[in-house]
């Protein structure tokens, strides 16, 4: 469904990536790793269109990102930020139904907010929340209602970028177990950016390293234990020695 | 010497590409004028953010320049006995010079500030990318609403810091230097001409022009991080207060240049 090739990408003398290819099935779950600065969240962006690539492809669906209409193209994503970037001057449910409030299509206010309060259901909040603003959120409320915006519109295509960043074990394992869920009874394809090896075992069926702006190795996850690729092994073992350098 | 030429030359250049810049988001703001979807719920909370939550701050600072031009004048009118001048003076200064300029100045603090820090913090916090995956132009859902409606709300600012400045001037002039209420009124009226208003009001729209723009323009522009989104507000603030007295010079030529 989504395929990248030779995907370059520098900002200034900093080639984050130097040639990625990547395929994610349709319906699979794709989990993306490595270390910090290595480039996996500007691929991410690259795909939306948030950053503009230097060179490379990516189809979906057969057909190159740039030659499809733009709203049409986003309109089939939908995506959990780091930080969820919530829109702090509306309450939570315009920001889940912030898609479906606006454009050609749009709901009217009480229709929005009804499936805006069964997405918030879905992902473990109850309508007392809806109307809050989210600074007065915790940390893992956020990124629930992230969550719930980014299944609003029922996309076929849903980026994690570092899903359980900033929460509690507890708390990190919920959100796992949801987006889990939500790709497999959605049928949706997801990508996942991460580098919490917990969220890597839960949310994968396939699982891509980057280093060096290139994917190190790719494979099911039920191969990541046995890569034999020692930059994986140094990795998902969080080994402070091996062919990764680490600053000490 | 050649250093300090191609040091001129470097900074005459990034200059003149900085304007560039600030000319085509200005153009690609106003493109958006003309293609829907338009968001109406920004525009009217723009009104709001610019216009109805400045009232305070523009009469304040309109109601004591005008006092304190009234008594200037007066005093200054005194050495050659020209203290009957008070209310003319008063209406003309606010009404062409102070109001507009004071407001325009105090709306760059207040407002361009505001925008450029929060549109910055957006962009900090991703939810400037947010608006994009959610099929969002941010400059159509955060710059054109809040330009259009600083663009709209602040001949009308200018108003009534021009009408608070008058009053604060024929409340000196009346209760401290003992002008009679009813002369100092007449004389106000019949002196102001509609160019002085016409040309307060143009002023002002495009005084708001610049405030709103250069807060959405450095709050896009912003770099990541708390140090940027510090030095988008400090830019943007500056920006603009300079690009309105260079404004004002420019209206105020084109309007009186005899």
């Amino acid at each position: 469904m989504i395929e990248i090739r030779g995907l370059t990408k520098a900002f200034g003398a900093n080639h984050v990536l130097r040639g990625v290819d990547l395929d994610v099935g349709r319906g699979r779950s794709m989990v993306v790793i490595g270390g910090s600065g290595t480039g996996k969240s500007v691929l991410i962006k690259c795909i939306l269109g948030l950053v503009t690539p230097d060179g490379g492809t990516i189809t979906v669906d057969g057909t190159e990102v740039t030659r499809q209409p733009r709203d049409a193209f986003l309109a089939r994503f939908g995506m959990l930020f780091q930080g969820a970037a919530l829109f702090d001057s509306l309450p939570v449910w315009q920001n889940v139904a912030f898609r479906l409030l606006r454009g050609a299509g749009a709901l009217p206010r009480r229709e929005a907010r009804e499936v805006a309060l069964d997405k918030l259901r879905r992902v473990g909040l109850g309508p007392q929340v809806a109307d809050l603003y989210p600074a007065e959120l915790s940390g893992g409320m956020q990124k629930r209602v992230g969550l719930a915006r980014a299944i609003a519109a029922d996309p076929e295509i849903i980026f994690f970028d570092e899903p359980t960043t900033g929460l509690d074990p507890i708390m990190a394992g919920v959100i796992n177990d949801l987006i889990r869920e939500i790709v497999t009874e959605m049928g949706a394809t997801a990508i996942t950016i991460t580098h919490d090896m917990t969220s890597v075992r839960a949310i994968a069926d396939n699982v891509a390293m980057l280093h060096g702006g290139k994917v190190r190795w790719s494979g099911p996850i039920t191969d990541l234990d046995r890569s034999g690729d020692p930059y994986v092994e140094q990795f998902i073992h969080g080994r402070a020695q091996g062919p990764i350098e680490t600053l000490r | 010497m050649t250093r300090l030429l191609a040091g001129l030359g470097a900074a005459a250049l990034g200059l003149l590409a900085a304007l560039g810049r600030i000319a085509i988001f200005a153009g690609r703001t106003a493109s958006h004028l003309v293609r829907p979807p338009f968001y109406p719920r920004e525009f009217g909370h723009a009104l709001m953010q610019v216009g109805y939550f400045s009232l305070p701050v523009v009469a304040l600072t309109a109601f004591f320049t005008g006092g304190a031009l009234a008594l200037q004048i007066y005093a200054g009118g005194a050495r050659f006995s020209a203290e009957a001048v008070v209310p003319q003076i008063v209406a003309i200064g606010m009404v062409r010079e102070l109001g507009p300029v004071l407001v325009g100045l105090m709306i760059a603090a207040r407002v361009t500030s505001s925008i450029a820090a929060e549109i910055a913090t957006m962009k900090v916090t991703e939810q400037i990318d947010a608006l994009v995956t959610l099929s969002t132009d941010p400059m159509k859902y955060l710059t054109l609403p809040r330009v259009l409606a600083a663009l709209v709300v602040m001949p009308v600012l200018v108003g009534v810091g021009d009408v608070i400045g008058i009053y604060g001037g024929y409340l000196v002039g009346t209760q401290k230097l003992g002008f009679n209420a009813a002369t100092y009124l007449h004389n106000t009226a019949t002196f102001l001409q509609a160019t002085d208003i016409v040309s307060s009001l143009v002023k002002g729209a495009v005084f708001g022009v610049i405030a709103a723009l250069m807060g959405c323009y450095y709050g896009m522009a912003s770099d990541r991080g708390a140090m940027g989104v510090g030095r988008a507000t400090k830019a943007s603030v500056v920006a603009a207060a300079v690009l309105i007295l260079a404004a004002n010079f420019l209206l105020t030529q084109a309007f009186f240049a005899a």
